[in-house]
């Protein structure tokens, strides 16, 4: 981050001008408002370059959030309208990509909730044997641990689409949590700040989250028969 | 001075380790731990491997419609 901002600024007075046009979906517009004042060209390059290098995190990240490829496109569209919209008030170049992943993350939550007349509760029961689960307990064999490694080869068979199913699947203040922390590096304090809520609850909703993550993962790998362990202990 | 931690307290912190979210003490406790005990090293290697799997999915080039729409979002304004 630190570079792509330093390489903005060396770029200073080589923006581009307005050329008008207008998007095609109206609220695109009915977030941003019009700005003016000498830096405008300067701060415009700024957010380009840096909005240029997180692209495809944001739009990665907004996928697995959104799980469709619309509604992703949708939510950075609309963020970065968001961001652009409130650039001016940014103080600390530096933080710029935490900002940015914040208001995306936000923009996803408040869609959500726009879409539902009432939220849904998707919670997991609470069953703490389900809430533990642990995928390399259940794959691990201690006693074959020098020549054969069942865990690592249920890792390398699975798919990263059998990873995108078990993510998508989760609850979504699970996944929500979980796709912060693991795709977009959020600290858990950071996680909680944006959010809203106690970091504890971060922490317990990430544990959750991973344990429903990695049992989903076993009950796909059982499925496709790629967790079957012979005599040997190696996995078929 | 580390503080002595067993497996069973490892295992309990441990993808909390490996998020770096605990004090430096617990960090380095539980670091020296997996210097000498397998078991728990094994663990965390299959952690980080899982998590790398799922960081990963967020890897997706965002397509060129996107970027369009949004180059077209800032000159607007």
């Amino acid at each position: 981050m630190t570079r792509g901002i330093a390489d903005a600024h060396t770029q200073q007075h080589a923006s581009s001008g307005r050329r008008g046009g207008r998007t095609r979906r109206p609220r695109d517009a009915r977030v941003v408002t019009p700005r003016a004042g000498p830096c405008v060209g300067d701060r415009r390059r700024v957010f380009e370059v840096e909005v240029d290098r997180l692209m495809d995190r944001l739009y990665g990240t907004a996928l697995r959030l959104a799980r469709n490829r619309a509604d992703a496109e949708d939510v950075v569209a609309d963020a970065l309208a968001k961001a652009w919209a409130g650039f001016d008030a940014l103080q600390d170049l530096q933080s710029f990509e935490k900002w940015i992943f914040r208001i995306l993350v936000n923009t996803f939550i408040s869609e959500q909730r726009r879409r539902r007349a009432r939220p849904v509760e998707e919670r997991i029961d609470g069953d703490e044997e389900l809430d533990r689960f642990s995928l390399f307990e259940t794959v691990h064999q201690p006693f074959l641990l020098w020549w054969s490694n069942p865990e690592q080869q249920l890792l390398d068979r699975l798919l990263r689409e059998d990873i995108e199913q078990a993510l998508e699947a989760l609850p979504e203040e699970f996944r929500v949590v979980v796709i912060m922390v693991e795709v977009s590096g959020f600290s858990y304090a950071e996680a909680a700040a944006t959010l809203e809520i106690p970091i504890g609850t971060v922490r317990s909703r990430l544990s959750r989250g991973r344990a429903a993550l990695q049992r989903a993962l076993w009950q796909q790998a059982s499925h496709l028969g790629i967790a079957v362990a012979d005599a040997r202990g190696v996995v078929r | 001075m580390s503080e002595h931690i067993s497996c069973e307290d490892v295992i309990e912190r441990l993808l909390e380790f490996l998020d770096q979210e605990l004090d430096a003490g617990a960090q380095r406790a539980i670091a020296q731990h997996m210097e000498a005990c397998r078991a728990c090293f094994s663990r965390a290697e299959f952690e980080r491997r899982l998590r790398t799997r799922v960081a990963e999915t967020g890897e997706v080039s965002a397509p060129e419609s996107l970027r369009r729409r949004v180059r077209a979002i800032i000159e607007r304004y």
